[in-house]
């Protein structure tokens, strides 16, 4: 974990962070297991998110963290347990599967954009092709969300030709374009410079003011103790602690959490 | 404590080098380069008068036999004569229009392709690829609407030569994209079938594909059964080269990252359209070098369909250089043809790169 935007530096600039977390789960997972071959990666994992909630999940590397998030839009099977999402359960039906995919939006480290579309493209592809929108109004949309983003004035360049801050921020607008109930971050800052970092957690920060339920993997220690609802941390496939951030960073109850964050304020 | 202005953007330096400069740095850089730049000057001093003597100065285009050639170099008359052979074959004379109108339809339809900025292009290359292969078919073959009917085995020259390149192109590159899928795919049984299609036929010369076409199908078709000599050897031709094309294809394919199929599935795209919308215009841009590679050697082995006893243009040159009438016209016609295929080739390749140029979207990684 690193604080390239401290706490203060946030809240000097977002001054709506506070914010009621809603009663309605959307996000149900129980005793999830997952194996990778014989490799036993995720071990009867339970989450429940709700609504308007901000989770921040952390751990080392190779701790199950990415997996986790992936499992809830089905980009990697569970095998055991149950995942609801929104209701909907998430099995080999690829119904539920497409219905659970319009609802989720999902950012990767390496922004994933289509390198052969323009940003607008890249914007209004799936609201056209899956959601059905006439053209013109899913552009116009791109455009709003493209100016919430800050990058209004880069809709005709293509992928290559942005900055890699400039790059996160579209692929967070493409996924906005889809208008998700959730979004989920797998660590959306790690492939970025320091200054780039400033601009996609501020856009993350926004997203987070105006009530979405995100799901982060990241290791942003400042994002983590403004924005954030609940931390988990996961250590070899499991969820060994979870807290409330304050608590979370100030009194760590778990002996692998306490290592793991000594390591970070020795950092 | 020294405080640095920000910089106005200038305009990039003008290109300092003029001719001189370009001699000097390409071709005088280095003793080295010095030796190789009179070597080639030498080698161009040497061979290049005596051909340009024979192919154009001392060479004769005009007559009507023999006769007409006497100043010594190339004798070109041969191929102004036979020009309406090499390119329509035996197609009967008062019926040639109808092959004219054809070629004019292919130009009409591959010359935009080759200009910029031209309205509505891909509907123009949308319906080379779709309809008019079928309207070249009936006004080529005739039978209805009043054409009389002109069976295949009359057709011949450049005009067969075209046909069999068309259509192997047309049908080889859909073909490949399903079966490059096709091998990747999730499922056993379609990856099985794909997979063995792929591996029987490049696993076989083409010429012995289209002996197999020509000589032992008839033996399993029912009596009375025939079907049609051209038609058998364009499928032949279709299939050998569809399973060279899903290998190119499928290296294109493979070299498309994981995210992106990722990314495509988190915005909740199926198998098809992401693959359609987003796989395969990467793939496929990847591969173009590949894919006319391909192309340029399916254009060249249309002459293999001699073996099968239709006249390509490179067969009816063959045949016309042994012609009695006629001596030492061989090297006329084969400069000929091989300058005929030559040109398509070449356009093929120049269009590529033009293509290329066109897809070309941001940096390079
Ligand atoms: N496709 C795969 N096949 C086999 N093992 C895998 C695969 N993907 C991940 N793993 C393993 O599963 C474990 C968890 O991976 P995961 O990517 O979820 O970790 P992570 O917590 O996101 O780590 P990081 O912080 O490095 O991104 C790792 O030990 C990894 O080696
Ligand atoms: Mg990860």
């Amino acid at each position: 974990m690193s604080e390239t935007v401290t706490e203060d530096e946030i809240r000097s600039h977002h001054d709506h962070l506070g914010h009621e977390v809603g009663r309605d789960v959307v996000i149900q997972i129980e005793q999830m297991n997952k194996w990778y071959g014989d490799f036993h990666v995720l071990r009867d994992v339970d989450l429940t998110v709700h609504r308007g909630e901000r989770i921040v999940i952390c751990g080392p590397s190779g701790s199950g963290k990415s997996t986790t998030i992936r499992c809830i839009n089905r980009l990697e099977e569970h095998q055991q347990g149950r995942i609801l999402v929104d209701g909907v359960e998430l099995n080999n039906d690829v119904k539920n599967i497409e219905a659970i995919r319009r609802e989720v939006g999902m950012v990767f480290q390496h922004f994933n954009l289509f390198p052969h579309l323009t940003v607008l493209e890249n914007c209004v592809l799936a609201p056209i092709w899956v959601r059905k929108e006439p053209r013109k109004e899913a552009e116009e949309r791109a455009m709003q969300l493209l100016e919430r983003v800050k990058i209004p004035d880069q809709a005709k360049k293509y992928p290559g030709q942005l900055s890699g801050g400039q790059q996160q921020r579209v692929a967070i607008a493409r996924s906005l374009c889809m208008q998700p109930k959730i979004m989920l971050f797998d660590e959306p800052t790690s492939a970025l410079d320091p200054e780039m970092i400033k601009e996609v957690l501020d856009t993350m920060v926004t997203l987070a003011e105006e009530g979405m339920t995100m799901l982060c993997v990241t290791h942003e220690m400042g994002f983590a103790k403004t924005v954030a609802d609940r931390v988990i941390f996961m250590d070899r496939g499991q969820i060994v602690e979870e807290n409330e951030p304050h608590a979370f960073f100030n009194t760590p109850q778990n002996e692998r959490t306490k290592l793991f964050l000594s390591q970070i304020l020795a950092h | 404590m020294a405080v640095f202005e920000l910089k106005e953007a200038l305009p990039p330096p003008a290109r300092s080098a003029g001719a001189t400069g370009w001699i000097r740095a390409n071709l005088l850089s280095s003793p080295l380069n010095i030796a190789l730049t009179l070597l080639g000057a030498y080698l161009i001093l040497t061979f290049l008068p005596p051909l340009l003597d024979w192919a154009i100065f001392s060479a004769d285009f005009t007559g009507e036999t023999q006769d007409a050639c006497v100043s010594g170099g190339a004798c070109w008359t041969f191929i102004t004569n036979r020009l309406p052979f090499f390119t329509y074959g035996f197609y009967p004379e008062p019926e040639r229009w109808r092959v004219n109108i054809g070629f004019l339809l292919l130009a009409a339809v591959m010359i935009p392709q080759f200009i910029e900025k031209i309205p509505g292009k891909q509907w123009i290359g949308l319906f080379g690829l779709t309809g008019l292969p079928i309207l070249v078919a009936i006004l080529l073959s005739g039978g209805i609407f009043g054409l009389e009917s002109v069976p295949t085995d009359k057709w011949g020259g450049l005009m067969l030569t075209l046909v069999l390149a068309f259509v192997g192109i047309v049908g080889a590159l859909p073909i490949g994209v399903v079966l490059a899928l096709g091998r990747r795919s999730q499922m056993p049984i379609v990856r099985i079938v794909c997979t063995t299609f792929i591996e029987l036929w490049r696993g076989v010369p083409l010429i012995s594909v289209l002996f197999m076409a020509s000589v032992m199908l008839p033996l399993f078709l029912p009596e009375g059964v025939s079907f049609d000599k051209l038609l058998r050897a364009l499928i032949g031709i279709t299939m050998f080269q569809s399973a060279y094309m899903a290998e190119v294809i499928r290296g294109g394919l493979q070299a498309i990252p994981r995210g992106q199929y990722e990314a495509a599935s988190a915005l909740g795209l199926g198998y098809w359209r992401s693959m359609g919308l987003i796989i395969l215009p990467q793939a496929l841009k990847l591969v173009i070098p590949g894919i006319v590679n391909t192309f340029i050697s399916l254009f060249k082995d249309t002459t293999l369909v001699l073996i099968i006893g239709l006249f390509d243009i490179l067969q009816t040159v063959n045949s016309s250089i042994v012609d009695p009438s006629w001596n030492n016209v061989a090297t006329e016609g084969y400069v000929f043809a091989a300058f005929s295929f030559w040109v398509f080739c070449f356009s093929m390749s120049r269009y590529s790169q033009a293509l290329e140029r066109k897809l070309h979207t941001g940096h390079k990684r």
